[in-house]
């Protein structure tokens, strides 16, 4: 298939203004979200905490300081890893549907593009750790490759049984439609397929993405990366300024994109239909909104809460977590699937 | 960039050069719930490369004067520098001690002084206005 269609021209526009506006906006919510994230785990921890906007404040006087290079590091890998790691995560925003609208390229990529994708931004991440020379970083590095290494299998059972299980309804159809696409994940979502069995099933598997969210957004139990503590700063203990930024906007708009992905995939209803509103413009923003809400959703309990009530972990229970006790309990809700098919 | 962005999200970083860690754990009562510095934006970050303060405590033992130094230079600019307690000030129950090399001021540059064997947390955060005030003064300076 042509990527751009008949009128190149216009599509190519269009692709590139929407991007441009798409990551924008996704960039406005993420870092409203953080803000609101911090303020509300400030409140769970008994504190006053910081106000909403403190994100925009940090990333603007980190844009005024210094950007410093250490002798040490290999110079254009340590400047290039946070460019790659915030395209990449900014890449993410371009395939997972949000506002309740369709992905912008939605019709070239599916859900198993975005288990790809997903690890690109560690990627960059870890190459900007190896880069920078300091030992904490390159023990960061090899941390985070470990941390990656580790949520990959539960993130990806949970991914395809859930494809699989709509693809049991959507490969009968004429013409069979991809079950791993987001719209057709939409059309067919899994809770209207499944018996009592395979919603305990699709509920665990939720529970095993939200873990899984947690560990992708590097937050407390699963920031062994970064570990302000032990490794000062991880990875990015030799960044600073600009580059420092551009780390912290990936951050934030990798935060915001695996929680809309968890929503895409799981939550992918839209609230106008239920309430009949019709008028076009009228049901955009409900469902913007309502999607505001399941995001927010998301990552109250993937994030705020998760971040709250546990410690860090210590790296090797980090790889447990994942390779030993996620994946199992991603395997049951697996079983249980396949099981409520069959009876 | 306006200074308010700045002013009001300060990332710390805590540097001990050889106090008695009585101000190190005032310093950490001051991000405790009861005083919570996060609500002016105030992080305690693990590298001097976060850092826009730099927070020293303690008298600057001869071990640690190329360090204080090199760390200072691993700061990016801006930087403030704040000494907490008696001893980094003056040398304060370590006075004229043999191993000493000298108070804080005699390394680096300090811009905010805050007195106390060990300062109370309401000090501490005082001495963060006191920095807010000098960075006003300083931006009025050049305009
Ligand atoms: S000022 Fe007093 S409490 Fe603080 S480090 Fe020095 S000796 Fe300890």
């Amino acid at each position: 298939m042509n990527l751009l269609g008949e009128n190149i021209w216009i599509n190519g526009v269009i692709i590139i203004v929407g991007s441009a506006v798409l990551v924008f906006i996704g960039g406005v919510f993420g870092m409203l979200y953080r803000g609101i994230d911090r303020k509300l785990v400030a409140h769970m921890q008994g504190r006053v905490g910081p106000p909403i906007v403190q994100p925009f404040r940090d990333v603007q006087k980190l844009l005024m300081k210094e950007s410093i290079i250490p002798d040490g590091a290999v110079s254009w890998l340590f400047t290039a890893a946070p460019f790659i790691c915030l395209i990449t995560s900014a890449l993410l925003l371009l395939y997972i549907p949000l506002f309740g609208l369709q992905a912008l390229l939605g019709g070239f990529g599916d859900a198993l593009l975005i288990v790809y994708l997903l690890i690109l931004p560690s990627l960059a991440f870890a190459v900007g750790g190896f880069a920078s020379s300091s030992p904490y970083a390159t023990v960061g590095a090899q941390r985070e490759m470990v941390v990656l290494m580790s949520y990959e299998f539960p993130l990806a059972v949970a991914i395809v049984s859930l494809g699989w299980r709509i693809g049991h309804v959507t490969t009968q159809l004429t013409p069979p439609a991809n079950p791993f696409m987001f719209s057709t994940i939409a059309e067919y979502p899994i809770w209207s397929l499944v018996g009592p069995l395979g919603i305990i099933g699709s509920l665990i598997l939720v529970f095993t993405l939200l873990v899984v969210t947690s560990g992708k957004g590097a937050k407390v139990p699963f920031d062994v990366a970064e570990a302000e503590t032990e490794l000062a700063g991880g990875i990015l203990v030799e960044y600073s300024g600009r580059n420092l930024c551009l780390f912290y906007l990936a951050d934030i708009i990798k935060a915001f994109a695996m929680s809309s992905l968890v929503v895409a995939l799981f939550i992918p209803y839209n609230l106008s239909p239920l309430v009949g509103i019709g008028t076009p413009v009228l049901a955009g923003i409900v469902d913007g909104l309502f999607f505001l809400v399941k995001v927010f959703a998301v990552m109250f309990i993937s994030m705020s809460v998760i971040r709250t009530a546990m410690a860090r972990f210590k790296i090797s229970q980090v790889s447990w977590v994942y390779i030993i006790a996620m994946t199992l309990i991603s395997l049951v809700g697996l079983i249980l699937i396949a099981v409520d098919l069959m009876v | 960039m306006s200074l308010k962005a700045f002013k009001r999200a300060l990332w710390v970083y805590h540097l001990n050069t050889g106090s008695c860690n009585g101000c190190d754990i005032e310093i950490l009562a001051v991000l405790t719930p009861r005083y919570d510095v996060e609500r002016f934006g105030i992080m305690l970050v693990g590298s001097p490369r976060h850092a826009d303060v730099l927070l020293v405590t303690g008298p600057v033992v001869k071990q640690m004067v190329p360090r204080v130094k090199r760390i200072y230079e691993q700061t990016p600019d801006p930087k403030l520098v704040m000494v907490v307690g008696n001893c980094g000030i003056e040398g304060g129950v370590f006075y004229e001690s043999y191993n000493l090399a000298g108070p804080v001021d005699q390394i680096i540059p300090v811009d905010v002084y805050v007195p106390g064997c060990p300062p109370r947390p309401e000090a501490i955060i005082h001495s963060v206005v006191m920095a807010w005030v000098k960075l006003e003064k300083a931006e009025q300076g050049v305009s």
